[in-house]
């Protein structure tokens, strides 16, 4: 399947396990994924690693999800808005969709995505957790 | 003669999992004596992995906080050594992946390390080795595990999930505790063991005791004790491995060591036996409360079978690392508590 080439997962290594994004040499714009082409013209960029930091716009839960979640479902999806910047969507790990409300914040945390089969390569990533100041 | 060291911990961070379950609950679902239970294990609750934590996930967030303790660029670290029993893979390096999501680069050694519960004192031992022969400038040394234990089994009490990290350097300026001595010993003990293959290990109940556990710590510290001169009064903390709650007390009881040396090194009761964590998470508790110039001793314990004891003593740095980051006490207050079926659920998907 080739959404879970190992191959593919390792040439984006750098995004989604250290949340590289680029920043634009001209006007300071910060791209996640990377951006070739600023919206100011520029093409000429320097690498930038994000924070990890931000707070949720909004989430829902997933109960019904593609095959290669299913060992986690139900789990919940958000996206973050992140202090540097770009909004992205990510898994909220360790909650469940009670406990979570637009404006919380949020932290980055590594953990394992899916795994293919018993044989096949694990996948890990980044995923966000409420940070200890938006926990009750 | 043993050898005096020239290095030290210049960073630690440690990460437990936010789930618990209550010791309680583990002994209704298998019709046992709760009090009975409690009062022989002496842990409360313990900590539970999710379904998408494991060892590796676990080295990644301690080592993350090592880091900023430690102020450095994670690409001055050229050595990854990572001790578990949990390695999510049979063949493929742990501390290779660790390496790539913390930024290393591609100048570093690695290896994955194993014996039991002491796969991360033996990589802490590795890594000090090259940084006093002068090989490397700065290594990292990580013990975790997500541990496992068959249903109804009594490792099902206290098997846990947890992990620890240290950076060791040279530098003076940046050293929080000096290693000052470390030594082993070892013997082939079966006493606790997991065949290839094996979802969960096998044990010899109580010949994991005098023979293999309290046997190899008290004679391994006792001699670190005799070739240094240290008396075990000497040491303001003591940090012994701590498969339950029981055995580190009597181990200590039996070296002569105080309730009072105790106070920060036995985490235990709130989080179970995190196995290749479990002494090292003892030692970050420790590093996180102690005061400049106070003395740590630090014996391990690894079944199969062994111990390493280490002489560690903090500097003036120690105070400025303990504002930095997330604290051992910080994850203990955060957690929800599971039932014993989710539990089983959240564990079947690890092992």
């Amino acid at each position: 399947m080739h959404r879970q080439s190992p191959i593919l997962r390792w040439r984006r290594y750098p995004e989604r396990y250290r949340l590289e994004g680029n920043k634009c040499l001209e006007c300071s714009q910060i791209y996640f994924p990377k951006k070739e082409l600023c919206e100011c013209g520029c093409k000429s960029f320097v690498n930038y690693k994000l924070k990890g930091e931000g707070k949720i716009l909004t989430f829902t839960e997933i109960k019904s999800s593609p095959e290669e979640f299913s060992e986690m479902t139900p789990y919940c999806v958000g996206i973050i808005e992140l202090e540097d910047g770009p909004k992205i969507t990510a898994q909220i790990a360790d909650a469940d969709v009670t406990c979570l409300k637009v404006g919380d914040k949020v932290e980055s945390t590594f953990r394992k995505f899916t795994a293919v089969g018993d044989s096949g390569v694990i996948h890990y990533g980044l995923k966000f957790k409420k940070a200890k100041s938006s926990i009750n | 003669m043993i050898k005096k060291l020239n290095i030290g911990i210049t960073g630690f961070g440690c990460y437990i999992p936010r789930f618990r379950i209550r010791t309680d609950d583990i002994a209704v679902a298998n019709n046992q004596n709760v009090e009975l239970i409690k009062g022989a294990l002496l842990i409360n609750e313990k900590t539970v992995p999710n379904k998408d934590e494991d060892a590796i996930t676990i080295s990644v967030e301690a080592s993350k906080t090592a880091l900023l303790r430690a102020g450095v660029s994670p690409k001055m670290l050229t050595a990854i050594y990572m001790g578990s029993e949990s390695h999510p893979y049979a063949v493929k390096s742990s501390s290779a992946i660790i390496g790539e999501v913390l930024g290393v680069g591609e100048n570093f050694m690695a290896a994955d390390t194993e014996f039991a519960c002491k796969a991360g004192t033996a990589a802490l031992q590795m890594i000090s080795g090259m940084v006093e022969g002068e090989l490397i400038n700065y290594g990292l040394a990580i013990g975790a595990d997500t541990s496992q234990g068959s249903p109804g089994d009594a490792l099902e009490y206290s098997a846990a999930a947890g992990g620890a990290a240290l950076i060791i350097g040279k530098n003076k300026s940046e050293i929080c505790a000096n290693i000052l001595y470390t030594l082993s010993r070892t013997s082939d003990t079966p006493d606790f063991w997991r065949r290839n293959k094996q979802q969960y290990p096998s044990h010899m109940g109580r010949f994991t005791g005098e023979e293999a556990y309290f046997k190899h710590v008290i004679s391994t510290t006792e001699a670190m004790l005799n070739e240094t001169g240290f008396k075990i009064l000497d040491f303001d903390h003591v940090v012994l491995h701590q498969p339950n709650g029981k055995f580190p007390l009597k181990a200590a009881k039996a070296l002569g060591a105080s309730r009072e040396q105790l106070k920060y090194g036995i985490v235990v009761h709130d989080i179970g036996n995190t196995y290749s964590g479990s002494s090292l998470l003892g030692l970050v508790n420790v590093l996180e409360n102690a005061q400049p110039g106070q003395k740590i001793l630090l014996t391990s314990y690894g079944s199969g079978s062994g111990s390493d004891c280490f002489i560690i003593e903090t500097t003036e740095n120690i105070l400025e690392k303990q504002k930095i980051g997330k604290r051992l006490i910080n994850y203990l207050s955060d957690k929800q508590y599971v039932n014993y079926n989710q539990y089983r659920q959240m564990v079947k998907m690890i092992h």
